[in-house]
Order: structure tokens, then C-alpha cells, then sequence
């Protein structure tokens, strides 16, 4: 299976985002898959729209995408951490 | 609000991010060590009829002591409203408004209670607002470290308990204990 490329975007790119990329890090070692994460401000993702499978942010968006898009604010309230990873599981499945 | 076993399962389940990601960045060093954090950047019974009088508040505050730069203010109140910090943390939600490094002159976290909610937009979803309780204001002088701090702060808003100590304070040093408690807590766990 080639890499996925997964997007994890806020605002500034520095501060939330980091967060949730350590925790899409974590989850693909506890679940053996090799992904392509790249953490972007979310006013970046313009440059991946051709190669990104997913994006995972906790900056609102009003744009369409040709990927998914999942909310990432879970990974900072704890509230929900399950379902959110479940989904991003999920996509990265199909 | 979260029954135990529900709330102990978020925590447990959350715990080995908090310590891959202190072990990854912190390296041992206290994460408090250049922290500004004393009574004099918390703030009680904070009153404001929106967001942006509650930001001013606290920003004026910071630009007052000279931990922040004055166009800190405009730069978190716009921040606030292009990406919005509010979380419906159950009982007791909470803002994190931080905006870019160059406003910062010194690293501090500012506390402000409100003596009554006040609507923010909630983080990811601009179709909510959260009625804010508590505001924790970042300043950060460097991304890495507010990473570190974004952690610590989690375990806080995923503990009702302590929410309701921050929210019903009467003395600002006894939020202080609470968070130097929480915050050195935490460093020490994930440290080495």
C-alpha cells in the first residue's frame, strides 16, 4: 500500500496542530500504518490539494476539498479522542 | 459532565501523547523555567459583553506590564475571530486565544475567570459558539514551547474538578497553586 499523505492544519501551524500531529503520529505506530503527515498552516493546504488523502484540522473551513475533511478539536478537549480517531482510521482504510 | 469511568478512559487514553510528546520536546528542561506566571496576570471577576472587551482586557493587562507588545491586542482579537479558540470543555468550557510569536515580549500564560459567561466560537466549527467560563490567554514567544504548555493545559480542561476550582476562585493565589501544581505536575511526569 503506497503512503497516505494526511494534512493536519490550524491556524498559525505551530501551536494546535502540533498537538494533533503527535497524536496521528501515535495512532499509526499503535496501528502499523505508514503515513505521510504533514503539518501546514490551513492557509496551505491549496498546495496539497493533489496529493493529500485526508486533512485534519482544528481550524474551521469553509472551502471544499477533494479529500476529507475531520475535525481535530477532540485531541484537545480529550471529549470524543475515540470517535475522531475512529474516523480518521477509517478514511485512511479506504 | 463525564461519569468516572468515562473520564478516567480519556485521560488514560490521552496520557501516552502527553509523555511522547514531553519526551520528544522537552528534553528534561523545565517548562516553566522562563514562564511568567504570577498573580499579576490573573484576573477575577473579569466583565465584558463580548469576546473582543474580554481579549482587550486581559491583552491591555500583558501590554501594561510590558510582557506583551500593544499590537498583541489587535493581533489576538483578530486571530480570535478568523480561528476561534473556544472548547466545550463540559461544565466549565474554556478559550485559548494566542495568536503569533512576534507580539510576545516575555512567555506567560494570563488567567481570566469571568463573572459571567461570555460566547466565544468554538475551535473548528464556526456555526458554535461555547459559553466561556475561563480564559486562558498564551502568549508564547516560541512555537515549541507553547506545544509543551498546549499539554499540560489539556490534562487541565479534561479535569472538571479543577475547572471548578479555577472557575469559583475567590483569591488569585489560589488559582496560582492550582495551576503551578497542574502545570509542574504534569512536567515532572513526562520528564526525565
Amino acid at each position: 500500500m503506497s503512503k497516505k499523505q494526511v494534512l493536519v492544519a490550524c491556524g498559525a501551524g505551530i501551536a494546535t496542530s502540533t498537538v494533533v500531529n503527535n497524536a496521528i503520529e501515535e495512532m499509526a505506530k499503535e496501528n502499523g500504518l505508514d503515513l505521510d503527515i504533514r503539518q501546514i498552516k490551513i492557509a496551505e493546504v491549496n498546495s496539497y490539494l493533489d496529493t493529500a488523502h485526508l486533512l485534519v484540522t482544528t481550524a474551521m473551513t469553509k472551502k471544499e476539498f477533494p479529500f476529507p475533511v475531520i475535525n481535530a478539536r477532540s485531541f484537545l478537549t480529550g471529549i470524543g479522542t475515540e470517535d475522531t480517531k475512529q474516523q480518521i482510521l477509517e478514511e485512511l482504510k479506504k | 459532565m463525564l461519569d468516572p469511568p468515562a473520564k478516567y478512559k480519556l485521560l488514560y487514553n490521552l496520557t501516552p501523547l502527553i509523555k511522547h510528546i514531553l519526551y520528544s520536546t522537552d528534553k528534561g528542561v523545565s517548562p516553566l523555567s522562563e514562564l511568567y506566571f504570577d498573580e499579576s496576570v490573573i484576573l477575577l471577576n473579569l466583565e465584558g459583553d463580548s469576546k473582543e472587551a474580554i481579549l482587550t482586557q486581559m491583552g491591555q493587562n500583558l501590554a501594561d506590564k510590558n510582557l506583551v507588545k500593544e499590537s498583541f491586542i489587535n493581533a489576538i482579537i483578530a486571530r480570535e475571530g478568523e480561528f476561534a479558540t473556544g472548547l466545550p470543555t463540559g461544565d466549565i468550557p474554556v478559550a485559548i486565544p494566542h495568536t503569533d510569536v512576534e507580539h510576545v515580549q516575555q512567555k506567560t500564560i494570563s488567567v481570566g475567570v469571568l463573572k459571567d459567561p461570555v460566547d466565544f466560537g468554538v475551535m473548528g466549527d464556526d456555526s458554535e459558539t461555547t459559553p466561556v467560563k475561563v480564559v486562558f490567554m498564551l502568549a508564547m514567544d516560541e512555537a515549541h514551547a507553547q506545544l509543551s504548555l498546549l499539554q499540560r493545559l489539556m490534562q487541565v480542561f479534561q479535569d472538571q474538578h479543577t475547572l471548578q476550582q479555577l472557575a469559583s476562585a475567590t483569591d488569585k493565589t489560589a488559582i496560582k497553586h492550582v495551576l503551578d501544581e497542574k502545570l509542574n505536575a504534569a512536567a515532572l511526569e513526562g520528564g526525565e
